[in-house]
């Protein structure tokens, strides 16, 4: 199958890469990086952080360049005084969200969201933080989940579901009071689904699914999908 | 007196409602006896797909949903897709609180909607429909069902209609209480059995909808416009309204109004003809504050605003929206920031949890409101308040996180003074606000 | 030729372990320097009974608890020019706020830890002050000029803000300040 190349700007810079291409990867290609938190190469991008958003020049929009793909004669911006605004928004309101405290986190200076915090200089959080009481599961025999620590990126979920397959994890209730659950609200231990892989521990960007007394820059792999899917592709 | 206003009747212009109230929805015989079913009949006869198109085109008509797309544009664009099957979804998922336009349709004239749809599958292509209707309409529901078979036993629906090749098949499938099903893709996914969450678009629905096939998704009252844009033109129709928003638009006026009910008006109606005219104006000699137009996603508009035409660029750019035609009439005893807080509060309980500024943004906006309106308010609230609903508006996945923050936005660049007289002086002039306070110095 | 008059420094700590405060003093033979361009006319660290007027600077460390914390946090604010959250419990509220996911938090750990796991003499005192319903943040309460994160926030960080202060710049904490 031919697949035709688009030529487009990034950041002033002309690229070319094959049609379909995202702007994300078109830019990881090229050498430049735009923030992320719920994309994890070789899962479906989920769009929900909002984080790598860009400008394309000629709408006042703002697009995902995760899901976007690149057109022809594209000028794409992905560093400016507005992005740079709305990545610290993003950071802030995760941050309140829940119950995050760095200090006492499993994940300290191993998380994708604190280094954020750290890059983007978000020195303090404008609104009034919500600090919230979410179930912790411990009754798994190495699997912990923390849910107040969660961040909805959901990777947890894709890779149980797309790389694992058994699709243990899912969602429960919507919007602030969304949760991870395991099979239908089950304790982790009596999962009849779980397969007990770590995928989700190595997934999760930040402290909220991880395994008990294993340092976690151990755990975590953020390439653990591509990984997966390239050594399968290999046969 | 209803029949004393004559305004209530003559600027009104009942087409989408043209037989609501005037046949027995449960008779399909009335509906034909009026004329229903002969717009699909000429398409059969007479009319190439292409043709239908065309007529649909010229008539300017644009999505009924909110949005304003135009609808011949939309059928065009799933029309020339070459994947198949293809699908057609009829959205009757009607959330916005105080809207009952969809519903009113559905309960009064099913057959507008089922013939909508017809004309629809025939210009695209599709042989398989469904209505997707919120559970909390259990009498649409019924009505809906006794239609839909009344139609197929009279080979209006299923296989060879009317004695043609043409077949069409339809069903109904039910929501589950959430408002954000009523987004395009949200929908399509609740179709195919998932959890009603937006996902990114590219991919289009017009492409890829369900089961990744090319799906067009209409309100109901779009649909119920095609069989009088078929029977009379295109032309007939693109002469009603503006020229750029043609035709009419049902709107569930509701509020401190004499008149309240379900209206149908050409667009261009001014908000000042259908609140005092039509509405017949603020009853019990109150004065008017505001009028929101657009739902829990609209905007609130002052009485400065009351020449505004009704039609989607003009609402647009004042800060409402057209949405699914929901208008509230305010007077003196209203709060505006009860009203922003009241609207917040309807969309963190009905955000799909997806994405950020819409899961984790409006939930801090409400807890400001709920500071402010319980006098502990702080003059920074204001900023803050302005710099999370712009930033919630712009950075939404979806719909509802991108027009959620319309009444903040609004409240706050027409009635900011209400906003500071409550945080200032800790005062509210609608009497609404600082009731725990009151309560805990009693 | 009279010496450029000294910047009028304060620190504070409110619910903090005094950590941020050893952070601070890490700053070594740099205190030295720093000697020469500051008066510490209050501090946990030197011999000063009440707040003064007219501080150019103060550095807080801590989350506000209780009451009195938030009266001290007001007229500190009230005489100080420019408010400077030191630490994470001071930024975020942090350790000192894991109490507040609990409904009624105040109640809550005084019953735990007066009552409930006390051996002898189980009883809430009641000649301290009262706790807040949450423990805050310091931005939640007043106004803050800066802030400086870190469980405690590195030596050289505290350094960084000061010399930025003093040389009449914003410090900017793009890629210099972490949390935890």
């Amino acid at each position: 199958m031919i697949v035709s190349s688009v030529k487009l700007k990034i950041d002033g810079v002309e690229v070319s890469v094959p049609e379909g291409t995202t702007i994300l990867k078109a830019a990881k290609d090229n050498g430049i990086i735009i923030p992320t938190l719920c994309n994890m190469d070789g899962l479906i991008p989920y769009g929900g952080c909002r984080m790598c958003l860009v400008e394309i020049s000629g709408s006042p929009k703002l697009f995902p360049a995760c899901t976007t793909p690149v057109g022809p004669e594209m000028q794409v911006t992905t560093v400016s005084d507005r992005l740079k605004e709305h990545r610290k928004m993003v950071v802030q309101m995760l941050l309140a969200e829940r119950t995050h405290i760095c200090a006492v986190c499993v994940a300290n200076d191993h998380c994708e969201l604190q280094a954020l915090a750290n890059h983007l200089g978000v020195d303090h959080v404008m609104f009034e933080r919500n600090w919230s009481n979410d179930q912790i599961d411990l009754t798994h025999d190495f699997l912990v989940i923390d849910r107040n620590r969660c961040i909805l990126c959901t990777r947890c979920i894709r890779i149980c579901d797309q790389i694992e397959g058994v699709h243990t994890l899912d969602l429960k209730l919507r919007g602030k009071d969304a949760q991870v659950i395991m099979d239908l609200d089950e304790h982790w231990a009596n999962s009849c689904s779980c397969t007990s892989c770590r995928k989700c521990a190595k997934a999760c960007p930040v402290g909220a699914i991880y395994i008990e007394s294993e340092p976690i820059e151990h755990t975590k792999r953020k390439d653990i999908a591509e990984f997966i899917l390239d050594r399968r592709n290999r046969k | 007196m209803l029949y004393k206003n004559e305004a209530y009747f003559k600027k009104q212009h009942r087409l989408v409602l043209r037989n609501a109230g005037k046949i027995d929805p449960l008779r399909i015989q009335d509906y034909i006896s009026a004329g229903g079913y002969s717009a699909i009949a000429k398409c059969l006869a007479t009319m190439t797909p292409q043709g239908v198109i065309y007529e649909v085109t010229t008539s300017g008509l644009r999505g009924r949903g909110g949005a304003g797309f135009p609808t011949g544009q939309k059928w065009g664009l799933v029309s020339r897709s070459h994947n198949t099957p293809k699908y057609i979804v009829a959205n009757l998922d009607e959330g916005d609180p105080g809207v009952f336009a969809n519903r009113t349709l559905a309960e009064a004239d099913p057959h507008a909607i089922i013939e909508g749809m017809l004309i629809a599958a025939y210009a695209i292509g599709a042989e398989k429909g469904y209505i997707y209707i919120r559970s909390e309409y259990p009498l649409a529901i019924q009505t809906l069902v006794k239609a839909i078979a009344q139609a197929k036993s009279m080979s209006l629906l299923g296989d060879n209609i009317l004695e043609t090749q043409f077949k069409f098949d339809l069903e109904l499938r039910f929501g589950a209480g959430a408002f954000v099903a009523g987004e395009e893709t949200a929908i399509l996914a609740s179709v195919e059995g998932r959890r009603a969450m937006p996902r990114p678009r590219p991919p289009y629905p017009a492409n890829s909808g369900l089961w990744q096939k090319p799906t067009l998704i209409q309100n109901v009252e779009t649909l119920a416009n095609t069989p009088l844009i078929i029977q009379n033109g295109g032309l007939w129709f693109s002469k009603m309204g503006t020229p750029r928003c043609s035709g009419t638009k049902c709107f569930s006026l509701t509020g401190k109004v004499n008149n309240p009910g379900l209206i149908e008006v050409p667009m261009g109606t001014t908000l000042r003809e259908v609140v005092f005219e039509i509405g017949g104006g603020v009853p019990d000699g109150k004065k008017f504050k505001a009028v929101l137009v657009g739902g829990p996603s609209g905007g609130c508009l002052p009485e400065t605003l009351l020449e505004s035409p009704i039609d989607y660029e003009s609402l647009t750019k004042v800060g409402a929206i057209m949405g699914s035609g929901g208008i509230v009439v305010l007077d003196e005893e209203s709060c505006m920031v009860d009203t922003a807080r009241f609207f917040t509060e309807f969309c963190v309980d009905e955000s799909c949890g997806k994405c950020t500024p819409c899961r984790a943004g409006l939930a801090r906006v409400q807890e400001i409101y709920d500071k402010i309106t319980t006098g502990e308010g702080k003059m920074e609230d204001i900023t803050t308040l302005e710099k999370s609903s712009t930033f919630i508006r712009d950075a939404s996945l979806c719909g509802l996180g991108q027009t959620a923050p319309n009444p903040v936005i609004t409240t706050l660049r027409y009635f900011k003074d209400e906003y500071l007289k409550h945080i200032v002086e800790k005062k509210c002039e609608g009497g609404k606000c600082f009731k725990k306070v009151k309560e805990a110095e009693e | 030729m009279t010496a450029p008059a000294k910047v009028r420094v304060a620190t504070v700590w409110l619910s903090g372990c005094s950590g941020c405060h050893m952070s601070f003093l890490d700053q070594d033979e740099r205190l030295v320097d720093l000697a020469q361009k500051i008066q510490l006319v209050y501090s946990p660290i030197a011999d000063v009974k009440e707040f003064p007027e007219d501080v150019n600077v103060t550095l807080i460390e801590g989350a506000i608890a209780n009451e009195e914390q938030l009266h001290m946090l007001q007229k500190v604010r009230a005489r100080t020019k420019v408010l400077i959250s030191l630490g994470d419990c001071a930024v975020t509220g942090n350790v000192t706020a894991l109490r507040n996911s609990w409904r009624h938090s105040d109640q809550a750990v005084l019953e735990r830890a007066y009552k409930e796991k006390s051996d002898l003499n189980a009883a809430i005192p009641t000649d301290v002050p009262k706790l807040l319903i949450k423990a805050h943040p310091l931005h939640e309460a007043v106004k803050v000029d800066f802030y400086i994160p870190g469980c405690p926030p590195p030596a050289d960080l505290i350094n960084y803000v000061l010399t930025e202060l003093l040389a009449g710049r914003a410090p900017n904490m793009e890629g210099r300040s972490k949390y935890g």
